[in-house]
């Protein structure tokens, strides 16, 4: 970094980026390490002040930012929280990030909100309700948002779409962008036994303009089947690397985090981590559309 | 079945364990799954034990880990969040402890937890700038006594018929636990003028003091009321390190009673 302030490059560039983690604000001040953007989770910035504003600040200076929302509830059958829009509003007029992400998924409902990513049933009903919500989110920010792809670890039986024709149907009727979560296509295919590789190759990656990396927990179900947690507790894993490389082949190289949200490593661990996506995205060659 | 029966019955048997696992949730197979739907139950209770266990840390430490999982755990079934701003979580932990059977041996808990909660809403609260505190100091001393003070939106009062402070103090990282004389009450002032959370142990008479001026009173009616409370209360120390503390953004001639929570 060359110190400059750069609040007016709201784009995020090319390369790898991490998760802006509390206990890093210090050693990224002092040590301005080389990484290509910060991604906060928006949820943990609305309180009033305080150091989180204070330290996000001072490190917006320096780095793009991407602001990675998870408590709108996109796929709840409820209306959109009007308040947490708003709030999502000031943040954006704040911290101008380059891109806003948020997740096909639903956390608030009749009991409150539920801590959790929770997953939708893939049907034209739903279908209706989260291009509604997206149209909604778009156009009260405006701006265009990117939609995360969904960790399950069940399928509901009254689904009549594949998850990613149901994601490429969503892009189709909102003109939204995508955000592709390698960890959760591994993670989805191994618990609902897809191909992954056919995945990524199905997703709409004109649309993509953000991957995510992070790790799981490998666990089994009732019958002995793998089941793979979510948990972004540890190094990305051998085969989520893999995907990383196919997926990189069909898009091109586009901004990639790294999540590491529990058992946060030291600084140095967590960067090599990043330097590793970048150097695998500057290698990969981009497939040409008319040699797949 | 509708989206809005759907995520109706998911929700409730979420936060309920009774309940039976929703039809119509399959593994890969097509086939009724409910250890898949127990890593959600599971997440959601995690998610919600993590963040009490962040906003507690000293109440963690006084029960042990376990006991206190368990007893978020009840917390969070009872209380969940009804925002997605999970900082915000746990107002009503301290409350909820008062009522818990177990902790009935540890009857200054509560008062623990109030602490902790006033730090992180302090820590959370909104920024302003300290007055520059040099005028006051100009002015009369019958101006002086009829001025009021405009707290900093940090400033948190917390009492205690226990020695909270002590208990929360001997408990924080690197500190040795000291056996707190229990028969003493201890009151303290939560705030963070600038950068830092900061916390004061209040000699006698001066929460009375504070609570008044926090109410709207003038310096010199606050002064009175810690006089009466006890005749050790120093009103020239007292007044002195509340003006080097950053608690005040100004004062006036008018009440302008502090907008925050007051205990």
């Amino acid at each position: 970094m060359d110190g400059t302030p750069c609040l007016d490059h709201f784009d995020i560039p090319p390369r790898a980026g991490l998760g802006l983690k509390a206990q890093h604000y210090a050693t990224i001040l002092a040590t301005s390490p080389d990484v290509g953007f910060f991604e906060v989770h928006a949820e943990n910035y609305m309180g009033a002040g305080g150091p989180p504003h204070r330290y996000l600040s001072a490190i917006r200076q320096d780095y793009p930012l991407s602001l990675h929302g998870v408590g709108l509830s996109i796929g709840a059958d409820r209306a959109l929280d009007k308040d947490h829009l708003e709030r999502l509003r000031g943040l954006i007029g704040r911290y101008q990030p380059g891109l806003f992400s948020e997740h096909l998924a639903w956390s608030t409902h009749d009991s409150g909100f539920l801590n959790d990513l929770l997953p939708v049933p893939y049907t034209a009903e739903t279908l209706s309700r989260v291009c509604d919500h997206v149209d909604q989110v778009q156009e009260s920010l405006g701006r265009r948002m990117l939609l995360e792809n969904p960790t399950t670890y069940l399928a509901f039986a009254e689904s009549s779409y594949a998850e990613v024709d149901f994601i490429a149907e969503v892009v189709r009727r909102t003109g939204c962008h995508l955000l592709l979560d390698v960890n959760n296509v591994h993670i989805s295919a191994t618990n609902q036994d897809y191909d992954p590789f056919d995945y990524i190759s199905r997703y709409p990656d004109a649309a993509v303009r953000e991957i995510h990396l992070a790790g799981f927990t490998p666990r089994t179900d009732e019958a002995g089947r793998p089941l793979l947690i979510d948990t972004h507790d540890r190094p990305v894993d051998a085969l989520v690397w893999q995907l990383y490389g196919h997926a990189v082949g069909l898009i091109g190289p586009v901004p990639t985090l790294v999540e590491w949200d529990a058992d946060v490593p030291e600084w140095d661990v967590l960067h090599a981590e990043a330097t590793r996506a970048e150097v695998l995205m500057r290698q990969v060659i981009k497939v040409p559309h008319d040699a797949r | 079945m509708t989206l809005a029966d759907r995520q109706h019955d998911f929700g409730a048997a979420l936060l309920d364990n009774r309940l039976p696992v929703p039809p119509g949730l399959v593994g890969p197979d097509g086939l009724p799954s409910p250890g898949r739907f127990a890593v959600y139950r599971n997440n959601v209770m995690v998610g919600l034990i993590d963040a009490l266990s962040d906003a507690f840390p000293t109440v963690r430490r006084l029960v042990g880990d376990d006991f206190f999982r368990a007893m978020a755990g009840v917390y969070a079934r009872l209380e969940p969040p009804s925002s997605p701003i999970l900082l915000n979580y746990g107002a009503g932990f301290p409350d909820f402890l008062t009522s818990f059977p177990p902790l009935q041996e540890l009857p200054f808990l509560p008062d623990v937890a109030r602490i902790e909660r006033a730090w992180v809403e302090a820590y959370h609260s909104a920024d302003a700038d300290p007055a520059d505190v040099e005028p006051l100091l100009h002015l009369s001393p019958a101006e002086i006594g009829a001025q009021h003070l405009h707290f900093h939106p940090s400033v948190r009062l917390q009492r205690s018929a226990f020695p909270a402070v002590s208990i929360w103090q001997s408990n924080q990282p690197g500190q040795a636990a000291n056996p707190p004389d229990m028969s003493v009450a201890e009151d303290c002032l939560i705030l963070r003028p600038t950068a830092e959370v900061s916390l004061q142990r209040l000699s006698p008479g001066v929460a009375v003091f504070l609570q008044k001026l926090m109410a709207g009173a003038s310096l010199s009616d606050a002064a009175t009321a810690g006089f009466l409370t006890t005749p050790h209360f120093d009103f020239p120390k007292t007044l002195s390190g509340l003006l080097l503390s950053g608690a005040l953004v100004g004062w006036s001639r008018n009440p302008n009673p502090f907008t925050g929570p007051r205990p």
